[in-house]
């Protein structure tokens, strides 16, 4: 290779790194600009906003922030945000996965004669996000009595087909001689199911787990409408609570605000990239 | 169904029958709901409904304010897509050609994948806080006033701003994905034939990656039309006024704090039909895609 070459391609790369240099600066400066600000005092934040200045008021607003009550009726910590948080993002990938799972089970592997008529009634709720059916979806979780509770949190939001469809996708692409051979060795469809098919769809049900746990996690339409007791808040939803006391303080308290927008972040966040691989696969497999 | 499938009845019935009630209880009825009072109107105090036919669609198709959300839904979606889709696809395309690090940029592109949609509008608000905001100051430099909350377009740009943010890391991935999916042997053959890496990308990269780019296309919409409803909340503070806002915003300011149940429901059924002909749309398109690849 020529010396011009080499000089060319050095700088081709300088500039691919520079690239993705800034990139990353781009994803990552404003989560950085957060923490700074958690270390400062909130006067100082009042009167020159972030800084580089590294402090030492961290300890304090995190404590501040997940155990001291805070909202106007004073009922929710940091501390019972974050279980809130953990039960709406837990509960709705269990209940997702789980329900998908047996349903796709019994639309791939049973013969039924109204298994088209299911397959379509259950697809059709791809097609509409609630973000569409917002207020007649309040009104029934209003008329069941489910306002400010777990269940009316998570269940709306499984009602709509997206693990199905996953699983039968996947389900369909598992050999056929495995369930011949299960059969010809007298295994029935729940031995099947338990000792077979679950085995081989670890990674899936993993991916799943990822993908679903951080979308219920980050749900804020739904549960801003549904819970209005301060103690069912969840992170995410607490947001809205904090834009509007920040804005109405004297000095407004962006030290303890931002470590709750922090904690809001940091576990989809970890989940994500400690799961990258299954999370990456799962993503992109799911939408083929 | 495959063909060696099991033949119990009660069994698969059994299995079926969360999802089905769950859907039937949680979808379809809020949706016949949503169709229904979309031809009534609602007394504002709760006393009963009148049948006014096509009343509330005709309301919305001659509001002046309808037509300005619309438009604005419609300019702010292209706006999200588009930067969306372009730093993703650069940024893509220089973490599949380096060697050295790519794990690290990767983890460091994608993380925001994770971080909700009011979070992210709730640093645009830092960010362009009015008397110390980072990016209040830098426009300030160019001796612009930047007022977010105030001046349509300032507020109107930290959304944008915001909302491709959050959408970059979505895109990213996919298009990394698509790029490493494109053989050794295309590239190869690409190399000897054309020697410059722009030339190539646009020959062979592009039209490669054109299947996995539809597809976004349609996934940046739905994302620009529903999922930014946080960062529009947030950003105008729950207090739209004047300022800018998406048509879902209006669905919910209309029905959950205005109580014009009949209104928001007829624009809750002008949504729907919007996302069944792109979701029509997007079927047909993975639909050739097959043949793509």
């Amino acid at each position: 290779m020529s010396l011009s070459k080499m000089r060319k391609l050095k700088l081709s790369m300088i500039v691919d790194h520079g690239v993705l240099i800034l990139g990353s600066l781009f994803m990552i400066l404003p989560l950085v600009m957060l923490l700074q600000m958690t270390t400062i005092p909130d006067t100082e934040i009042i009167k020159t906003g972030p800084t580089l200045k590294i402090g030492d008021q961290f300890d304090d607003n995190l404590y501040k922030a997940m155990f001291e009550a805070s909202g106007f009726a004073g009922e929710n910590s940091g501390l019972s945000m974050l279980k809130n948080s953990l039960i709406l993002g837990i509960g709705f990938a269990v209940g997702k996965i789980l329900i998908g799972m047996l349903a796709a089970y019994a639309i791939v592997y049973f013969r039924l004669r109204f298994a088209t008529l299911a397959f379509w009634l259950i697809f059709t709720t791809l097609l509409l996000p609630l973000e569409v059916r917002i207020l007649p979806s309040y009104e029934v979780v209003q008329w069941l009595g489910m306002l400010n509770t777990y269940q009316g949190l998570i269940i709306p939001l499984i009602a709509s087909a997206t693990a199905t469809f996953f699983f039968r996708q996947f389900f369909r692409s598992v050999p056929e001689e495995l369930v011949e051979a299960a059969r010809i060795d007298g295994a029935g469809p729940v031995k099947f199911f338990i000792d077979i098919l679950m085995p081989l769809s670890k990674t899936m049900i993993a991916a799943m787990f990822i993908i679903m746990f951080v979308y219920g996690w980050n749900q804020y339409l739904w549960p801003t409408m549904i819970t209005t007791d301060e103690d069912m808040y969840t992170l995410v939803r607490g947001i809205k609570q904090i834009v509007q006391v920040l804005e109405g303080a004297v000095v407004p308290e962006y030290g303890r605000s931002n470590v709750l927008a922090l904690v809001a972040v940091i576990p989809p966040v970890l989940v994500v990239v400690f799961f990258q691989s299954w999370f990456v696969k799962g993503l992109t497999e799911s939408d083929k | 169904m495959k063909r060696a499938g099991f033949t119990t009845v009660s069994l698969p019935v059994f299995l079926l029958l969360p999802q089905l009630v769950i859907i039937a209880v949680f979808f379809y009825w809020p949706t016949v709901v949503a169709l229904q009072s979309s031809f009534y109107l609602q007394d504002p105090f709760g006393f009963g409904s009148t049948f006014v036919g096509l009343q509330n669609y005709a309301d919305l198709f001659t509001s002046r304010e309808y037509h300005r959300i619309a438009s604005f839904t419609v300019v702010f979606s292209v706006l999200v897509t588009f930067f969306s889709l372009a730093i993703a696809l650069l940024l893509a395309v220089k973490a599949d050609k380096i060697l050295r690090g790519a794990k690290t940029y990767r983890t460091l592109l994608m993380w925001v994948y994770a971080v909700a949609p009011p979070v992210a509008g709730f640093i645009a608000v830092i960010m362009f806080n009015q008397s110390w905001g980072p990016l209040t100051q830098f426009f300030g430099m160019f001796n612009y006033t930047y007022l977010v909350g105030v001046n349509f377009n300032d507020t109107a740009f930290a959304m944008v701003l915001a909302s491709v943010w959050k959408q970059v890391p979505v895109n990213f991935i996919f298009f990394l994905s698509g790029l490493q999916s494109i053989p050794r042997s295309v590239r190869e053959a690409a190399l000897i034939d054309n020697a410059s890496a722009m030339g190539r990308f646009w020959d062979v990269t592009f039209p490669l990656l054109a299947p996995t780019g539809f597809f976004l296309l349609i996934i940046n919409i739905t994302y620009s039309l529903f999922d930014t409803f946080g960062i529009v909340d947030t950003v105008v503070k729950g207090e739209p006024g004047n300022n800018p806002m998406t048509l879902v915003y209006k669905v919910y300011v209309d029905g959950f704090r205005g109580n014009d149940l009949g209104g928001s429901s007829a624009q809750s059924v002008i949504l729907m039909v919007l996302v069944l002909a792109l979701t029509i749309f997007q079927f047909r398109l993975i639909d050739r895609r097959i043949h793509y690849t």
